[in-house]
């Protein structure tokens, strides 16, 4: 499920970032990046669970679902604080340097 | 239990070489692409260290959500000797294993990922020679 939850994420980003490229303002690239990587090291995650639990790997008990469903949610949104972050510090349209060193 | 070290393992050597890779960079190849009805307009050939990048970004930014999965999980603690696995010489030897195994596995992935994403570019830019005219 935190796979499947960072997979749909990725996916979505990509889908933005393809929508405004060339433009890269936001940066939705970062997200990009960071989402597939997640995505494809939990996807070898996966495998080996797969390999060790066979079958059963796909029925999860609805305890441990809604646990990765949460855990996935979690992440993703811990990828947007991080590129919340980075959107600020680099700020590339100058908001918020406009913002702080606006004249009152 | 601690697979994520070996993809930032590889994130801080790559990220070594990105930067010594950039300093060694001066001219940017210029290529002319066909953007329809006898119109070009100039590209710059992508330069290796922006290719870095992509397995930088990859790297750093899928083992940071791992490593929080593991924080989730408890098995990584902000104390020492910081992964829980490691205070147990049994538990240790399976964190081991498992980090040779899965991690290894993950930084390949991620690395053949970026292998083939190089491919698709290099063969992009070859089109976007073979496009440009001979009187250009």
């Amino acid at each position: 499920m935190t796979l499947l939850t960072t997979v749909f994420a990725a996916i979505i980003c990509t889908v933005i970032w393809y929508k405004n490229a060339p433009k890269n303002e936001m940066k939705v690239g970062i997200l990009c990046w960071m989402y597939w990587g997640a995505s494809l090291m939990w996807l070898v995650d996966a495998v080996f669970e797969y390999a060790e639990l066979g079958a059963e790997y796909f029925t999860p008990a609805p305890v441990d679902m809604l646990n990765d469903f949460f855990l996935g949610l979690s992440a993703v949104a811990l990828g947007l604080v991080v590129w919340l972050a980075i959107l600020l510090v680099k700020d590339p349209r100058g908001v918020v340097r406009t913002a702080l060193f606006k004249k009152n | 239990m601690a697979c994520f070290i070996v993809p930032v393992a590889e994130a801080v050597v790559t990220t070594a070489i990105t930067k010594v890779v950039k300093s060694k960079e001066t001219k940017l190849e210029a290529l002319k692409v066909e953007t329809g009805k006898e119109s070009f307009e100039t590209e710059i050939k992508i330069p290796f260290s922006r290719k870095l990048k992509w397995l930088n970004n990859m790297l750093w930014g899928g083992s940071f959500l791992l490593a929080f999965e593991h924080v989730w999980h408890g098995e990584v603690v902000p104390w020492f000797p910081f992964l829980t696995a490691a205070s147990d010489p049994a538990e240790a030897s399976v964190m081991l294993s498992e980090t040779a195994t899965v991690g290894v596995s993950m930084a390949a992935l991620v690395t053949a990922v970026w292998g083939v994403m190089l491919l698709v570019t290099k063969a992009m830019e070859k089109k976007a020679l073979k496009t440009q005219p001979a009187s250009n």
